[in-house]
């Protein structure tokens, strides 16, 4: 029983996280219209800064700044938005393309900086020599891990109320005019290129919390966690929510979380020995049918806003319209 | 008017289904003459000609060439029924050479495209000097001339020109005007969209008046460049009456 | 260094044959295709279902070229994976991303493109398995060139250049000679006018789909010949094909053609001063370098 209770908590705990990363990116595409293919290097900026400044010295890598935890997990999310600020300078005022591939790029440089600077982030070995917080007053058994999990759904609630609070204010209808209509928009005398910037680094910083979360809570990270796949599940996240609304993002997280982990557990435990090298092809596989199969036959997504999101879009659509007559 | 070589008939068009910015309307063009449309901004000029040329939908109405209906037609159909649409701007491949555009304007003509190019070479010396340039490179009036070459390359029997005098200086407006008349004489109807009121409504025969996206007032070109009202509204009042 | 250089200029021409295609339905379509690099591995695998075939139906094609490992099976198995690959780039549009367009989500085109990536490439793994293979067992041994510095050639890699290049010629002729070049470019510059000019664009689009999938059919079979061939060749060449695209300017077919080489050389002469291990972090430094300098790219026309 305690066993059953103990996984709940680790999975709704990495669920949660994750659920944090989807909100970061309903902000650049939900909202804004921004495609971000290296989701996992803002994530993974956020994870080794966050170790790297809030670690214990060690010989062999960069670290051991020992700041307070809080500290280590700002600046975590200020390596993360730095890194999207500057993919973002270079490439929001060109054709969108453009920020899809340099993020997906930024992504394979990320892992790929991350495996072979031994001097920055351990290599291959990953980043060692983390104290997660409050470990002496907690222990580091079931009721730390109830208190961690206590404290990333507050940063998940906080994160979600202002992320609703931002789209209801001018400043979020300006993102959606500038999605639905770039023309009228600039036309209405504001410079879409920073307000996208800004939009693209918000959503950076809040992947980089996401990824802060979760090297705490393993209190580790290695090339291995930073991996593209990871991209494609917050994509399949957000996608399986609803692109748009911040309640399907989080509950997309949950769903797509434990369709995962679910598959994996059963393709480990039913498929042939032989076939135990492919389980990972297969898993692929399928969230690349989820992504293909939701745009295909229900692109909103399967938790479309109760106050029916597609009609204010259209409104806003109109309006804008309306406008250029 | 003799039977009309272009019939527009209660045409509703617009590029977002439910948003029409032409309501209900109705022209005729009259074959081997110039048929102008004016009309303040934002009229429904624009696109009352690229309906015709298919690429704005028509949700009501009719459209008919030489009496064949072309409502729904591809823009890429045009030339099979004789017509041909020289865009307002970005109306040449500025990455080709002048050549290049030709060549790509006559791939259909078959064994006639010699002919028709040394014809339009005759017509535009210009086009024949700079046939190497780069057609991004040449200037404002060559450009559109090109446009209009590129057009008479498929021998339409109807041109569509929107606002083909639109940037240039008043002697090259004047003389595209021109060359748009000169056309009408080897039998071409010619459908004319122009701000330049006063210029197009003397070389023009017969003119339409659109605003907010419906017929307004119609009538020999002659009659409306002396109508005290449309003097009022659309040639700036005085001014005209002094000029004219 | 000048090994460096030679492996480059090859490692280019294959990546100019991928960024021929991907350049072109990036700018008539309008999006990122972050699936075309998986064309190279279709068309790959195809030709190592084929030559195998052709060799046991007709073992006259066995006999290999002159010096080369390649046999005239494999050259008939190239053709049909050309031939294949291009058919499964229309079937691909067809299937996804023509149904994406008609619903007017053109943001989502890169999206479906990656969800159709990832389906392609792990498929393959499942069907072919993950370990690596090769066309020939037999092994060619280098020509050296030269003995100090160290130059070494493999007739293959020769062979392959000099195919490349002649493709590309022909590509160029095509391009700057014939009506069809001419109304290829006209899309790619302006659809509508090209549409106003009697072009149709549907028809555009699937010669597009072909021609891009049999170019990247004949990188992936020559990345295969002068590497080897797995199921994540597509994840592996998927960001040199575009950074050539952006070093060529998005939309231009002869950028893209330059852009291969100069990515495939740059990666190559950036090794001399890098350590390997972060060979594939290159191309993201070339996009970043372009973007900075010059970011349309050497041949790329500004365009909203």
């Amino acid at each position: 029983m305690i066993g059953v209770v103990s996984y709940l908590v680790f999975f709704t705990t990495v669920a949660a996280i994750l659920a944090i990363a989807v909100l970061g990116l309903n902000l650049q595409w939900g909202n804004t219209g921004l495609f971000n293919g290296g989701v996992v290097a803002f994530f993974g900026a956020g994870a080794y800064g966050t170790l790297i400044l809030g670690g214990t010295p060690q010989p062999d890598h960069l670290g051991g700044f020992e700041l307070p935890y809080l500290l280590a997990l700002l600046g975590g999310m200020a390596a993360a938005g730095a890194l999207a600020w500057g993919v973002g300078v270079l490439t929001l005022r060109l054709r969108h393309d453009y920020l899809a591939i340099a993020t997906f790029g930024v992504a394979v440089a990320f892992e790929n900086l991350m495996r072979n600077a031994e001097a920055l982030g351990g290599g291959a070995k990953g980043l060692r020599g983390f104290e997660r917080p409050l470990r002496e007053a907690l222990g580091s058994g079931f009721l730390y891990n109830l208190a961690f999990l206590a404290f990333v759904l507050v940063c998940l609630v906080l994160v979600w109320r202002s992320l609703d609070r931002l789209v209801a204010s001018p400043f979020g209808r300006l993102l959606r005019a500038i999605r639905e209509d770039e023309t009228a928009a600039r036309s209405l005398g504001k410079s879409p290129a920073r307000i996208r910037l800004t939009a693209f680094v918000t959503g950076s910083v809040i992947m980089g919390l996401s990824g802060g979360l979760y090297a705490t809570f393993y209190a580790f990270v290695s090339p291995q966690d930073v991996l593209p796949v990871l991209t494609f599940q917050i994509w399949a996240m957000l996608i399986v929510g609803g692109a748009g609304n911040t309640r399907g993002a989080v509950m997309g997280a949950f769903l797509i979380w434990a369709a995962w982990t679910a598959s994996g557990w059963g393709l480990s435990r039913f498929a042939p020995v032989e076939a135990q090298l492919y389980t990972g092809s297969i898993q692929y596989v399928l969230i690349g049918l989820v992504i293909v199969g939701m745009l295909l036959w229900r692109p909103q997504g399967l938790f479309p806003e109760r106050l029916v999101v597609s009609q204010s879009g259209r409104e806003g659509a109109r309006s804008t319209q309306g406008e250029r007559q | 008017m003799a039977e009309p070589v272009l019939e527009v008939a209660g045409v509703t068009a617009g590029y977002v289904p439910d948003l029409p910015i032409l309501r209900d309307v109705s022209m005729r063009a009259a074959a081997a003459a110039v048929t102008v449309i004016i009309g303040p901004n934002g009229a429904g000029k624009s696109t009352l000609i690229k309906a015709i040329a298919g690429l704005v939908p028509v949700s009501a109405g009719q459209i008919r060439h030489e009496g064949t209906a072309i409502t729904h037609i591809r823009p890429d159909q045009m030339a099979q029924h004789g017509m041909a649409y020289v865009p307002q701007t970005d109306n040449i491949f500025r990455s080709l050479t002048v050549q290049q555009n030709l060549d790509l304007a006559l791939r259909r003509a078959g064994p006639e495209a010699t002919a028709r190019l040394d014809r339009l070479h005759t017509r535009f010396p210009a086009l024949a000097d700079k046939r190497a340039a780069r057609a991004g490179a040449l200037s404002g009036g060559q450009r559109q001339m090109l446009a209009v070459a590129m057009a008479l390359a498929t021998a339409p029997r109807t041109i569509l020109m929107d606002e083909p005098s639109a940037g240039l200086s008043p002697r090259a407006a004047q003389e595209v005007l021109e060359m748009a008349r000169g056309l009408t004489e080897s039998g071409v109807s010619i459908l004319l969209v122009e701000q330049n009121v006063s210029q197009a409504l003397r070389l023009a025969d017969h003119c339409y008046i659109l605003a907010e996206g419906r017929n307004q007032l119609d009538g020999p070109a002659a009659d409306l460049l002396g109508d005290s009202v449309v003097a009022e509204i659309y040639l700036g009042g005085k001014r005209l009456r002094v000029g004219a | 260094m000048i090994q460096h250089l030679l492996d480059g200029i090859l490692v280019g021409a294959i990546l100019s044959l991928g960024a021929t295609g991907l350049t072109m339905v990036m700018h008539m379509l309008r999006f990122a295709n972050f699936s075309h690099a998986e064309l190279l591995s279709i068309g790959a695998y195809v030709a190592l279902v084929f030559d195998p075939l052709f060799k046991a139906l007709l073992p006259l094609l066995s006999a290999q070229i002159g010096p080369l490992s390649m046999t005239w099976a494999l050259v008939a198995a190239i053709l049909v994976a050309m031939a294949l690959t291009a058919l499964s780039a229309v079937l691909f549009d067809r299937l996804v991303f023509r149904r994406v367009r008609e619903k007017g989500e053109e943001l989502s085109m890169v999206f479906a493109s990656f969800g159709l990536a990832l389906i392609i490439r792990n498929v393959i793994g499942l069907v072919f398995g993950l370990h690596t293979k090769l066309y020939s067992q037999d092994i060619v041994f280098a020509t050296v060139l030269s003995r100090d510095p160290l130059i070494l050639v493999k007739p293959d890699q020769v062979a392959v250049l000099g195919v490349a290049l002649a493709v590309m010629a022909a590509l160029h002729l095509m391009l700057s000679r014939t009506t069809f070049g001419y109304a290829l470019r006209a899309v790619a510059e302006n659809p509508a006018l090209a549409q106003v000019n009697g072009i149709n664009l549907g028809r555009m689009i699937v010669i597009v789909w072909l021609l891009g999938g049999a170019l990247a059919a004949m990188a992936g079979v020559f990345y295969g010949l002068t590497n080897q061939i797995t199921p994540v060749i597509g994840r592996d060449l998927v960001l040199p094909v575009f950074a050539a695209t952006i070093v060529g300017g998005i939309g231009s077919i002869h950028g893209a053609l330059l852009g291969g080489f100069v990515v495939g050389i740059a990666a190559n002469l950036a090794l001399v001063v890098l350590p390997s291990g972060y060979s594939p972090s290159v191309p993201f430094l070339i996009i970043l370098a372009v973007l900075l300098v010059r970011p349309n790219g050497l041949f790329g026309e500004e365009r909203a």
